[in-house]
């Protein structure tokens, strides 16, 4: 849906004082952070240049350097596979039974590429220049215009892997327009791109597997990140199986974990997918920037009860002939929404946003929806006393185009809705509630995608660099295997050029001690033997965030859930009961390990998203918008990234005030313009 | 609804398993099938008795994880994946019994969890089309009929989970074999490839200890992604031309 192509651009407003600060006190000033790394010049030859000033590792070296790659989806795989390829010895880990379950099989939408094949207007810059507007300006200019630059490359490959693209009779390949941009610039492979994607770099991987350059770890988990001598020189990872703690040494490590949405409990994310990985290299000194940037999508499946495990996408194509309403009368909320006349329904997104009716950006539908429902008007099952829950209604669709049109155009999302929820909609309006969807912070890393530990690398949506405040549509695919493919394996030489490195031995202090942290927290959580269970922690813990720094945030809230947080947790490690042993598969004691981490990443949310006084992409504040209750962002104050250095724990496991450094955003391609959907 | 649940559990590989009988109250019809498995396992951690180990992550019926055998089906009485399956499909007071995957080639972890790494295994055998990053020619130099595209797309759905050995009594992977080697030999990438591909995959899934494929054509009955059976068609001609082509 449009995120901000198609908006009308207003100049700036609104100004603060400077001088105020919400979350004073709950965190220390540090040094800001002034080399990115990006090279000078014109930004088209910026990325050349980098490439061409990297040093080269000879072919006969290159086995004797060693890789560690954790997390083995696009961006895991794919850089797993070229650099296997490339002759370096690779290792790689992923918590599931295969590296092709990896979360990013289950992207639907499709991938974005500057190729231009529709001669619509698109370029390389216009793909730049919107991503960085998309993001409401709060993304880094050089990365987002390599990201655009190395778009077409991937198309290439994957084609030549033999990813099932749409195609047309011709025999070329397919294009639509997604996400409200208005070129057609967006592969797909029906609903499924995610998977053929995936499918492919899994392939690639395999095919090194075979070959003896990559060494695969499935149901491993990276437990710590060892740091030796300044530099990231290996894991400690536990197999998921025989429980054995395991230290794997390397020249150099990349973390390809994805993102951390179950924060939440309830999102779209795979059930497994956690923060540890990228929590265990922040507290051994690994900056997280921006991590209280949520992406909301509005059109997911509502929750129907308190054992709901996870929420399900649905494409927001469906916005395009469904009509947004809730009754106007609470009384008419338990009724079979048939029977409400059309004059006392509220099509609220029509009545107030006249010009783009349902189709406004997905921050505004998300928050909207959520403004009837505390009103009391949402629809749907209660739970814990509120219906949460809008309709979708396709009755006025059926009867202009009929049934058989709209099941051609959204049959599989109808039969998928059908299934989960046993209702039909093309009888009943379906129901839709916002729900979490992808993370655009992660671990801060400069233009070569390195952290602010030598030799550790971050790439996918584990870093955060391409996507500011909000990710487009179909730009989440292209981000993972643009780093993979094209980005890492040339900035990595640079860095692994100066080996060989001084081998590591495992009685190493720097092993030894994050073994013992990793064994130290595994005997803890088995011995406390307390009440209650890892995830009714869990589940407590996501409706503090969702509740508080969710869709809308404010100082008060935030403050709030800060302390809610602290409090459950301090519980948490008093009162969980974790059964079964440490040398047997235990997944509870799985879920302890990632409900620790989820905590203090939630707190680290809260105090970023308070730090951050102004609304801009997927981060509104309830103080910081227009009089008509739009998004109101601050630039002459908050053009920056926040990255976040971890300042420590004390004996009761509290974090103490994180330290935050300033990345300011300057923009010399592009000019900054504030959005408006009026 | 009420439930009375039989559930295989094994505490490791080397240990033997046997059912176990539990009572579960105040089901939802609403529940997917693994929620349902997770309202017991809280009341079994409740109890301090250790939960069941089972697989699963997406819970949107894509990634291949989860895969229990439900009444002695492969993802239980709908074609669909354990994680897409929901109470509604079961009635209040019903007796259900919940297996691993069936397969020697697939043995069990714990409980619940299998072994599937013999997939990988046979993909490493030649599913894939060796082309370094970077050496990709221009996509459009390429052109492949749109019919052939459609096709080799609906092939390259299958999600990996296994519930093709499962319900097979042979135990053979060849729906699962025949899907990638159908997907790949439908597209001119896959050509210079296609005869030694299907001849080592083959020759790997044997090595495992998959049975062999009497066309029962119970795999393709269980797939929640409904592969048809004529890729096994496509795999033994391919086997055959390869060995035609001396192989």
């Amino acid at each position: 849906m449009p995120d901000t192509v198609t908006a009308t651009e207003a100049s700036p407003t609104g100004t603060l004082d400077g001088d105020y600060d919400d979350a004073a006190g709950y965190y220390t000033p540090g040094t800001p952070l002034i080399d990115t790394k990006a090279p000078d010049g014109p930004i088209a030859d910026r990325w050349q240049n980098r490439k061409f000033e990297a040093r080269l590792v000879n072919p006969a070296n290159r086995r004797k350097l060693s890789i560690i790659i954790v997390g083995t989806g696009l961006a895991g795989a794919s850089a797993a596979a070229t650099l296997g390829e490339a002759g370096y010895n690779v290792k790689t880990f992923c918590y599931q039974d295969s590296p092709r379950r990896a979360h990013s099989i289950a992207a639907q939408g499709g991938i974005n590429a500057a190729k231009n094949y529709k001669e619509d207007g698109d370029s390389v810059h216009r793909l730049f220049y919107d991503t960085v507007k998309g993001g409401d300006y709060r993304s880094r200019e050089d990365n987002v215009y390599r990201l655009a630059e190395v778009s077409t490359n991937i198309i290439d490959q994957c084609v030549a892997q033999g990813v099932p693209f749409a195609r047309e009779y011709g025999g070329l390949l397919d294009n639509r327009s997604f996400g409200g941009v208005q070129v057609s610039r967006t592969f797909y492979a029906r609903g499924q791109t995610g998977q053929q994607l995936l499918i492919g770099a899994y392939q690639a991987l395999e095919r090194q597997i075979s070959a003896g350059t990559v060494s695969m770890h499935s149901r491993h988990e990276m437990l710590e990140l060892v740091v030796a001598d300044g530099k990231a020189r290996g894991i400690i990872a536990r197999d998921m199986i025989t429980g054995e703690i395991q230290t794997h040494l390397a020249d150099v490590v990349v973390l390809a974990s994805g993102g951390y949405g179950n924060v939440f409990y309830l999102s779209t994310n795979a059930m497994g997918s956690n923060v540890t990985a990228a929590w265990r290299a922040h507290r051994k000194g690994a900056y997280m920037a921006n991590p209280c940037y949520t992406q909301i999508h509005p059109t997911c499946i509502p929750v129907t009860g308190t054992h709901q495990s996870k929420l399900t996408l649905m494409s927001e194509s469906l916005r395009n002939d469904g009509r947004i309403w809730v009754p106007k009368d609470q009384a008419d909320c338990d009724k079979d929404p048939r029977d409400i006349p059309e004059e006392a329904r509220d099509y609220y997104l029509e009545r107030i946003y006249p010009a783009f009716g349902n189709l406004v950006p997905r921050d505004i539908a998300s928050r909207a929806a959520k403004y009837q429902c505390d009103d009391g008007r949402g629809v749907g099952p209660e739970v814990d006393g509120v219906r949460r829950g809008v309709y979708l209604d396709f009755a006025d669709a059926i009867e202009r185009l009929g049934r058989d049109a709209v099941e051609n155009k959204y049959g599989n999302l109808f039969d998928m809705y059908a299934r989960i929820t046993g209702e039909d909609p093309y009888t009943v309006p379906m129901r839709i509630y916002p729900a979490v969807h992808y993370v655009m912070g992660g671990l801060w890393v400069d233009y070569d995608l390195q952290s602010t530990i030598p030799g550790l690398f971050v790439t996918g949506e584990a870093n955060f660099s391409d996507h500011g405040a909000n990710r487009l549509g179909a730009s989440a695919l292209m981000q993972g295997l643009a780093d993979g493919y094209f980005v890492l394996p040339h900035t990595i030489r640079d860095y692994l050029a100066d080996g060989p490195f001084e081998p590591i031995a495992e009685d190493h202090p720097a092993v030894v001690e994050a073994r013992e942290s990793v064994q130290g927290r595994i005997e803890h959580f088995l011995t406390v033997n307390g009440e209650r269970s890892v995830d009714s922690y869990h589940r407590e813990l996501g409706n503090i965030m969702w509740e508080y720094c969710g869709m809308e945030r404010t100082e008060d809230g935030l403050k709030k859930a800060i302390d809610l947080i602290r409090t459950l947790k301090d519980d948490f490690y008093r009162n969980v009961k974790v059964l079964g042993t440490a040398e047997s598969l235990n997944q509870s004691l799985e879920k302890a390990g990632r409900v620790a981490d989820f905590f203090e990443l939630g707190e680290l949310m809260c105090i970023d998203a308070l730090n951050r006084r102004e609304s801009c992409g997927g981060h509104f504040r309830g103080e910081s918008q227009t009089e008509d209750g739009e998004a109101l962002r601050h630039d002459d104050e908050f053009a920056y990234v926040s990255a976040w250095e971890w300042a420590g724990d004390d004996e009761s496991n509290q974090m103490r005030a994180p330290v935050l450094h300033k990345e300011d955003l300057v923009y010399t391609a592009i000019e900054m313009k504030q959005r408006s959907y009026k | 609804m009420n439930l009375t649940l039989k559930i295989w559990r094994q505490p490791d590989a080397a240990s033997a398993g046997a059912m176990h009988t539990y009572q579960l109250a105040d089901v939802s019809e609403d529940m997917s099938f693994l929620e349902m498995l997770d309202v017991l396992n809280e009341q079994l951690n409740a109890e301090g008795e250790d939960p069941i180990a089972f697989d699963s992550d997406c819970r949107e019926g894509i990634c291949g994880m989860c895969g229990l055998m439900i009444n002695g089906e492969a993802h239980g009485p709908e074609v669909t994946t354990t994680c897409q399956l929901h109470m509604r499909s079961f009635s209040d007071g019903e007796t259900i019994t919940i297996e691993p995957w069936r397969s020697d080639a697939f043995p069990v972890l714990k409980d619940l969890v299998v072994d599937r790494s013999a997939f990988d295994r046979i993909i490493q055998q030649g599913g894939f089309i060796s082309v370094n990053t970077g050496s990709a020619p221009e996509a459009h130099s390429v052109p492949v009929p749109k019919d052939d595209a459609d096709r080799a797309f609906n092939v390259a759905t299958c999600i990996g989970c296994g519930a093709c050995v499962a319900a097979c009594p042979n135990g053979s992977a060849s729906l699962f074999m025949g899907a990638k080697i159908t997907h790949l030999g439908l597209l001119p990438q896959g050509q210079p490839e296609r005869d030694e591909r299907v001849v080592n995959m083959v020759a790997q899934h044997d090595h495992e200890g998959f049975g062999g494929c009497t066309n029962i054509g119970e795999c393709t009955a269980a797939c929640p992604k409904e592969i048809p059976l004529d890729v096994i068609s496509q795999l033994n001609k391919d086997l055959r031309t390869a060995i035609r082509h001396g192989h």
